[in-house]
């Protein structure tokens, strides 16, 4: 039971974006440009990053749904999601993506943990200031996402099926399309 | 030093928002709605949550700038501080009180909250609207000190700066850009690599 009344059949953080589609719409937005708008990493990179975060912050929705989504990306392949989140060091990436995966993990502890060596290394595996910057704001975003969903106790599922069955439909249509059917017009409209 | 080449001479978030002004723009809209746009809880209570988690998080341009707006929305400076050191003996309602500590929870993590936390704030007046945009505004505070300090912004410890800004922000509210804040040239060169 969530602690406010949210509509019932919706889980995780749809039901408090139908609950309050004002602020809904930012936020929307805001994962639409860092995950699914153009880009120099792929969007499948930056679901990794989204889900690293959400599972380091232990929130069973966001990792579920932004795995689900990173798979859809990666050509359907669950098990470099699950590798990503047991020991992304050993996992089969981009050395560049384990020196961003670095950053966000420090970022999920707290902006000062970020050191300038951390930094240079990304820097030094070809990393721009544009993804560097991204890579933050991800962590940043996903350290509120996490704490909106888990602070309201919304619903949460335990069905991967349904998680991989949306995870596939926002891949390709992204957030703001796939928002519209549980916000008001007005709301969704961009 | 910043992290990546930020405008200089811009503090804070400010500096991440001319940098990337496709983020900057929900990230604006997002704080308006929460801190500024009408509410049953005051812009001034709303930007003490703001202040109080940004203290907790130790980011010093956020808590003195919102801590700033607050001020400025309540007449007194003595309450923010007295929010940030002990919210329990301050001069706020038992209300208030009640969403500072769910905030609190919050900016730990949100599993943190307890149904009865949540009681307590509701047997004291608080509304599920008050309590939703309460547990935003801790999360959104929980995002916007780690952009802050995780790009390793400029962050000046000149007291009088974010007086200003105070009261810009308890004027204007976040939506829109201050004229002063162009958006840097080079940053084209940035958007033509995403090309």
């Amino acid at each position: 039971m969530a602690y406010i009344s949210l509509p019932e059949e919706l889980p995780g953080i749809r039901g408090a974006m139908a609950f309050r589609p004002e602020t809904a719409r930012p936020l929307n937005d805001l994962v639409e440009t860092l995950l699914h708008g153009a880009n120099t990493l792929s969007p499948g990179e930056r679901e990794l990053i989204a889900t690293y975060v959400s599972y380091l912050n232990y929130c069973h929705y966001c990792q579920s749904i932004h795995g689900a989504i990173a798979a859809a990306s990666l050509n359907d392949n669950e098990d470099l999601v699950k590798r990503v989140k047991a020991d992304f060091q050993h996992a089969d990436i981009s050395d560049k993506l384990k020196a961003l995966l670095v950053i966000a993990s420090k970022v999920q502890k707290g902006g000062k943990h970020v050191t300038a060596e951390d930094v240079e290394h990304a820097r030094s595996l070809g990393a721009n200031d544009l993804e560097i910057h991204d890579t933050v704001l991800i962590a940043a975003a996903f350290c509120m996402f996490n704490r909106y969903v888990d602070g309201l106790g919304t619903w949460q599922p335990h069905d991967e099926a349904m998680y991989r069955e949306r995870g596939k439909r926002v891949a390709r249509e992204g957030y703001v399309t796939v928002s519209k059917e549980y916000l008001p017009a007005e709301a969704a409209a961009r | 030093m910043p992290h990546i080449s930020l405008p200089e001479g811009l503090a804070g978030i400010t500096a991440g928002f001319a940098f990337r002004p496709e983020t900057a723009k929900p990230m604006r809209e997002l704080a308006h709605i929460l801190l500024h746009e009408p509410n049953s809880l005051s812009p001034g209570e709303r930007e003490l949550i703001a202040t109080y988690v940004s203290s907790q998080n130790d980011c010093y341009f956020c808590q003195t700038s919102h801590g700033a707006a607050a001020a400025c929305h309540l007449g007194s400076t003595e309450v923010v501080k007295q929010v940030k050191t002990d919210f329990q003996t301050a001069p706020v309602s038992p209300k208030l009180k009640a969403l500072l500590a769910i905030a609190g929870k919050v900016q730990q993590g949100g599993k943190n909250v307890t149904s009865g936390d949540v009681d307590h704030a509701r047997s004291l007046g608080a509304t599920d609207l008050e309590i939703h945009d309460t547990v935003l505004i801790a999360a959104a505070f929980s995002m916007f000190n780690r952009y802050v300090d995780g790009l390793g912004t400029w962050q000046p410890r000149d007291e009088a700066i974010y007086a200003q800004m105070g009261e810009h922000l308890a004027a204007e509210g976040y939506r829109k850009r201050p004229p002063e804040h162009p958006e840097p040239s080079y940053y084209e060169t940035a958007r033509a690599a995403l090309k």
